[in-house]
């Protein structure tokens, strides 16, 4: 199994495109991607007034330093040369044995109610199973979503949740994005088994876009989960994903993500999600590949009783810089919050959680937990935590723990007294810090991500 | 045939953070013996052990340490473990996440790669059952909020799933109360054998009223003073440690 997802991840395929843009970002190439998917004018307009945000914003100047990314060298949209298929057979050769080498097909037949894969900027693949289909759940691309669903999308996409004017890379996406996935979750429909999506860069210097937009309508329930690879390359390439989750009223929806994007990527990603009265959102976060990673999910506790929890896990290893957390808004009565972060730093490697709890005032009997800790194996690692309080209101509950320290001697020695090389017992050590986050995952995920985590210890300590 | 001498030290000095704790010690254990080692607090009980057992701090500066008649000095704890060394810890260390049956196997498969996961499984439940370990207790994380005579009791325990030769305890005694302190001597003794070699390291005479020794070394100042049978724990315990000579 190590072999196979060792392979999985540094295999590239041949560039195999039915278009390329050419590097840079044009109002030309933004209105070619409208035109190419033929959408409707109103979309067309939002992207056009998104580049101009984009243009107009600065680059933030807080975090992780991101001068060596030359967003004039990135190729904004490709596409391969490949149609949408609801068929595995039917995806061409290379592209299918990507996903297969990722376990996706075999999840799918295993464990999944319905699988989307994307490649580059377009899916390539999409099913559900039919009685979800029949309880009307819909499981699509947004392209298609757009297409079909244009009142759902004129109303959820990048309005109340995820505005282009919230920092640079959300309208960037805005204006260039491609891709990804629609969920729409009827009435009172809970839907048991997890959907799946993965999005797999290929292209040196690419960019990926993908949009997920989750509407979970009342009382519903669903849990989705998103995997991310690239192989690697001697240039960046760009990820710019945006995640929008509309929980309504007592429903709940838990999102699952493991990216693993190859080590030259810079990863900045928007994630939000906004909750009604009595709805819950959870967020699994792991970060793992990437070249930096800007990645804060975001609950917006807009109704009574909303709650949301977030485990997240990031890994650090040369020349990576995993900055992550989560953020809460707190804005009505008896919502409730609870934040747990592990984050794992080597051979040079910066992880630091960063997150806001934000409690408005009259949102009376609020409570919110967070617990952050980072584990470094060495002394050239970093690891923060900087969790921010903002709290305006008396009656709440808010408690905040964070533990922050190097691999002990004295725990390697105890475990090596029992047999276990320094290897054996650093791996062990660190999948016992990160294991409060990994029992919350599905048990394949589980095992993947100790196996990746694994990996990369190995290949940081010789 | 193996030699009668499991373990020879010879003019062992070791030093922690730059001090000499150990000066000058010579010690040989034999197959077949339990010892005893007393001594008074900071005389440098632990440091002996840790040295044995490979600990990166306790740095030999000096002499040998001769397991099988080999000089382990240069090997890392885990190879020495392989060779059969063991050390129940005096402040065993709590690993959190890390599930004690899991972290069982994993000891059982490196140690005794001979034997199969139901081999194993029986091993766990007979050797729990002899120590009164539930099996709720294996499930927890290793010693994460384990009280003080649980996590003794854990120490014994990985002991007897791995089967070691020379079995050094570190005042395993130390916290449990009476009913403990004879589960544990009962696994100890489960664990003797003709060849093999307990190095058991008290405060107390109790524990040696049920493993009972074949004899009892003196250390002070890092240096084992005297030798004598089981009795002299008696003598201790009446008269402390007051009226040995050094040298
Ligand atoms: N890791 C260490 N760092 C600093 N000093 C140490 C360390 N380990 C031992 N020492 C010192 O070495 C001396 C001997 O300590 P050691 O733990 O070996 O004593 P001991 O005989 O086991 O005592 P006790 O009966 O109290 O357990 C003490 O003065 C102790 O402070
Ligand atoms: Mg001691």
């Amino acid at each position: 199994m190590a072999d196979r997802i060792q392979q999985a991840y540094t295999m590239r395929n041949p560039e195999n495109l039915k278009f390329k843009s050419p590097e840079g970002l044009t109002e030309e190439l933004v209105r070619r991607i409208s035109k190419d998917k033929n959408e409707p004018e109103w979309m067309l307009q939002r992207r056009l007034k998104s580049l101009e945000i984009f243009n107009s914003k600065p680059i933030p100047a807080w975090g992780p330093s991101l001068k060596d990314l030359n967003l004039d060298k990135i190729h904004y949209y490709l596409r391969p040369n490949a149609k949408n298929s609801k068929s595995w057979k039917e995806v061409p050769k290379d592209i299918y044995g990507t996903f297969e080498k990722l376990g996706i097909p075999e999840a799918e037949r295993k464990a999944l109610g319905g699988v989307g894969a994307q490649y580059e900027s377009e899916t390539i693949y999409h099913n559900l199973k039919k009685d979800l289909e029949k309880k009307g759940v819909v499981f699509t691309d947004c392209d298609t979503g757009l297409k079909e669903y244009e009142e759902l999308f004129k109303r959820y996409f990048m309005t109340t949740c995820v505005s282009p004017n919230l920092h640079k890379f959300a309208a960037l996406h805005a204006a260039v994005w491609s891709g990804g996935t629609f969920i729409y979750v009827p009435k009172n429909v809970k839907v048991e088994i997890p959907l799946q999506a993965y999005f797999r860069m290929n292209a040196q210097k690419g960019g990926q876009f993908e949009h997920t937009l989750i509407i979970a309508d009342e009382g519903s329930e669903i849990h989705y989960i998103e995997g991310c690879s690239a192989p690697q390359y001697q240039e960046s390439s760009l990820h710019a994903g945006c995640v929008e989750i509309h929980v309504l009223k007592n429903a709940r929806v838990r999102y699952s993500s493991i990216e693993n994007w190859s080590k030259n990527t810079y990863n900045l990603n928007t994630k939000r999600a906004v909750v009604e009265e009595n709805g819950i959102i959870e967020w699994v976060n792991g970060n793992l590949g990437s070249h930096t990673t800007m990645l804060y999910p975001c609950s917006v506790l807009k109704g009574k009783n909303a709650k949301s929890d977030y485990i997240g896990i990031a890994y650090a290893g040369r020349g990576q810089y995993q900055d992550t957390g989560c953020k809460v808004y707190h804005l009505e009565k008896n919502t409730s919050s609870t934040v747990l972060s592990k984050g794992v730093s080597v051979d040079g490697g910066v992880t630091s959680y960063r997150g806001l709890v934000q409690i408005n005032s009259g949102a009376v009997n609020s409570k919110s937990s967070v617990r952050c800790d980072g584990l470094m194996l060495d002394n050239k690692s970093k690891a923060m935590t900087l969790p921010a309080m903002d709290v305006h209101e008396s009656q709440v509950e808010v408690s905040h723990e964070a533990v922050v320290g190097k691999i002990g001697e004295e725990d390697l020695f105890y475990l090596m007294s029992r047999g276990l090389s320094e290897m054996e017992a650093t791996k062990l050590i660190v999948s016992g810090f990160i294991e409060p986050v990994v029992k919350e995952l599905p048990l394949e995920y589980a095992v993947e991500l100790n196996k990746l985590i694994e990996l990369e210890i190995e290949n940081s300590i010789c | 045939m193996k030699s009668k001498k499991i373990l020879e030290i010879k003019n062992l000095h070791v030093e922690v953070e730059g001090k000499e704790i150990l000066k000058g010690l010579n010690l040989t254990l034999e197959r077949g013996k339990i010892n005893a080692l007393m001594g008074p607090n900071g005389s440098g009980k632990s440091t002996l052990v840790n040295a044995i057992m490979g600990h990166p701090k306790y740095i030999v500066t000096k002499g040998q340490i001769l397991f099988e008649g080999e000089d382990i000095i240069n090997l890392s704890p885990d190879k020495r473990a392989k060779k059969g060394i063991f050390l129940s810890f005096q402040y065993p260390r709590e690993i959190s996440g890390v599930g004690v049956s899991k972290f069982l196997k994993t000891i059982s498969k490196k140690l005794n790669p001979e034997f199969s996961l139901t081999d194993f499984k029986k091993n766990l439940k007979e050797n729990s059952e002899i120590l009164g370990i539930s099996k709720e207790m294996n499930e927890r994380y290793l010693n994460a909020g384990f009280s003080g005579g649980e996590k003794k009791k854990n120490e014994i325990l990985q002991m007897l799933i791995m089967n070691p030769q020379l079995m050094m305890l570190d005042e395993t005694d130390s916290g449990l109360d009476v009913d403990s302190l004879k589960t544990v001597a009962k696994g100890v003794n489960a664990a003797m054998g003709k060849d093999k070699c307990v190095f058991i390291i008290t405060h107390y005479k109790r524990i040696l009223e049920y493993v009972k020794p074949d004899k009892v070394l003196i250390m002070i100042n890092g240096k084992i003073v005297l030798s004598g049978s089981g009795k002299l724990a008696d003598e201790l315990e009446k008269k402390g440690y007051e009226w040995i000579e050094e040298d």
